[in-house]
């Protein structure tokens, strides 16, 4: 019987292998106006195979966006002397500043442990740390804060069972960008897996620019910025004066 | 609506920065301060990030003050030579500060020290304020004159000015002080120092309550001035966007407590103010105090939270 098996599997291996990845986007970038609130991206494909479909394990589906990888510093506060002062501090060599995991369903079930080791897919894999000072001991916390911190402000995401799978061929997901939106490149890529095992990847960058107003000023802000500061005073001390004068003819 | 702004990278409600504006504003006009200490903490709430907060506000309370100060030229209620004396020793004193803000953020930890600053301080002139203008009323109402303070050690000091709109002939070395003092204090604590000044001014300097005023703002238009020159140059976290968003409703508030304070009596305008300071100070000492919801802190960027 575990012969038998054995050997499905080995004839089964070569099958999946030939299955690939063919992947659409709503959008290939992201342009940052004065009025965004935030975007959704459409994240569709279909799984080009010259067999068959293999009977077993089912196939299924993890989609991951990525932002910029920046380096953190998590500090950890304590109490002393009656005050919560910020103590322990632990550098998190790269983070994303935003991540989100959509699976066809359960993620342990969808990705086994191994490949999320090799191919960095969920939200824990994605975060870097390599060095945390030796007096620290539970220096996992602070990786797990950043998580959560972010999690709950929805910069990281893992939504299990949001990618619809049709027929073992098609496949489509929606992910939702936040407002509070770094600028780069943001990381597309899609995991074909089949009992935990990825048979096929591909991978796109979605462009998030800011565009016109935003864009010039930021770019002033970095170019020129005696220029910035001294507008930024200006329109200041215009408006200030603006506004004093129109109340006075207003009361008058 | 939602305004998305380029420098601070997130996105907020138009009408909540217009209305934090309008509320700063018309503190900035009923009492003359900047409104600062109110509003970088509120912009903090808001999930702006503290460096873009800080040096946005800076920029904000310059629309304010010029606003209100024009208000208070018309009704001649600015000591230009004071004020001029003052700013002096802001500048000296705001130079000092930077220093010493870039020196505690090498130490880390600059965060606490920026926030005990503020409880301490707020905590020490609201008390103050609070006690001497309810004795004021209380003394009014029974119809007993106000007592003359008397500052002996003022009038000892050399280099004497006159300061005719004020009404005073003292010593320029106290004014040099207070303006240093508070120029510091004021880079270290990234505000204009308003709610530091005035009551310096009154208690220390002896200045009459409706003259404060205004002197005040004229010499918080330079220090803020200066300092949003500074941060744009430096940490390039001032938002244009943002600054307009809470200068709109700022300027608009400040038309307003300039005339409300204009009917308001000079001793219920102190009980207000110190109530103010004393109201915020109690808020961010419980904030130390008090264990926090979120134990852990991310910091990106040298920005510290």
């Amino acid at each position: 019987m575990i012969r038998l098996a054995l050997l499905l599997i080995a004839f089964s291996l070569p099958a999946a292998a030939q299955e690939d990845v063919v992947l659409g986007l709503s959008q290939d970038a992201v342009s940052i106006s004065t009025d965004f609130d935030g975007s959704e991206i459409l994240v569709y494909g279909a799984v080009k195979r010259e067999v068959p479909i293999p009977e077993d394990p089912p196939l299924e589906v993890v989609v991951t966006v990525s932002g910029p990888f920046v380096p953190l510093t998590v500090y950890r506060k304590e109490r002393r002397f009656g005050i919560w002062v910020n103590a322990d501090a632990v550098e998190i060599d790269l983070a994303p500043s935003f991540y989100a995991v959509a699976t066809s369903g359960p993620f342990g079930q969808v990705v086994s442990n191994v490949e999320d080791l090799r191919h960095s897919i969920s939200v824990p894999r994605a975060i870097r740390s390599v060095g945390a000072p030796m007096d620290i001991e539970d220096a996992a916390a602070f990786s797990e804060a950043v998580i959560r911190i972010r999690g709950d402000a929805g910069l990281y995401q893992l939504r299990e069972g949001a990618v619809d799978v049709r027929e073992e061929t098609l496949f489509s997901t929606r992910i939702r960008l936040p407002a509070n939106l770094t600028e780069g490149a943001y990381a597309t890529r899609i995991f074909l897996t089949r009992g935990g095992t990825v048979i096929g990847e591909e991978e796109r960058v979605i462009e998030v620019r800011k565009v016109g107003l935003e864009r010039w000023l930021y770019n002033l802000s970095r170019d020129l910025p005696l220029v910035y500061g001294l507008l930024s005073l200006t329109l200041a001390i215009a408006a200030g004066w603006g506004a004093s004068t129109a109340f006075r003819l207003i009361r008058s | 609506m939602q305004l998305y702004l380029p420098i601070a990278e997130v996105s907020v409600s138009l009408i909540l920065l217009l209305g934090l504006g309008v509320m700063v504003g018309i503190l900035s006009g009923m009492f003359g301060v900047g409104g600062g200490f109110l509003i970088t903490p509120l912009l903090f709430f808001l999930g702006i990030p503290p460096a873009v907060a800080v040096a946005t506000g800076a920029n904000q309370i310059v629309a304010s003050s010029v606003s209100a100060v024009l208000a208070h030229l018309r009704r001649k209620t600015v000591d230009l030579r004071m004020g001029t004396v003052l700013l002096v020793g802001g500048l000296f004193g705001s130079a000092l500060g930077v220093w010493l803000f870039n020196f505690l953020k090498e130490q880390g930890q600059v965060d606490l020290l920026v926030r005990l600053c503020y409880v301490v301080f707020l905590g020490i002139i609201g008390g103050l304020m609070l006690v001497e203008s309810l004795r004021a009323l209380l003394n009014a109402k029974k119809g007993a004159a106000p007592k003359r303070r008397s500052h002996g050690w003022v009038h000892g000091l050399p280099f004497k000015m006159r300061f005719r709109t004020s009404g005073l002939y003292i010593s320029a070395i106290p004014p040099l002080l207070v303006g240093a003092s508070v120029g510091i204090l004021a880079a270290i604590m990234g505000v204009g120092g308003g709610f530091i000044m005035v009551p310096a001014m009154i208690y220390l300097l002896g200045m009459p309550t409706k003259v404060v005023v205004g002197t005040s703002l004229f010499q918080i238009i330079f220090v803020t001035g200066f300092t949003t020159i500074l941060h744009a140059v430096t940490t390039q976290t001032v938002d244009i966007f943002l600054a307009l968003a809470l200068i709109t409703g700022g300027v608009v508030g400040a038309q307003i407590g300039t005339a409300l304070g204009a009917r308001l009596r000079a001793e219920q305008l102190r009980i207000l103010l110190a109530l103010l300071v004393v109201g915020v100070c109690i808020k961010l000492a419980f904030d130390l105090v008090l264990s926090p919801g979120e134990l852990y802190v991310i910091s990106q960027e040298g920005s510290p939270t």
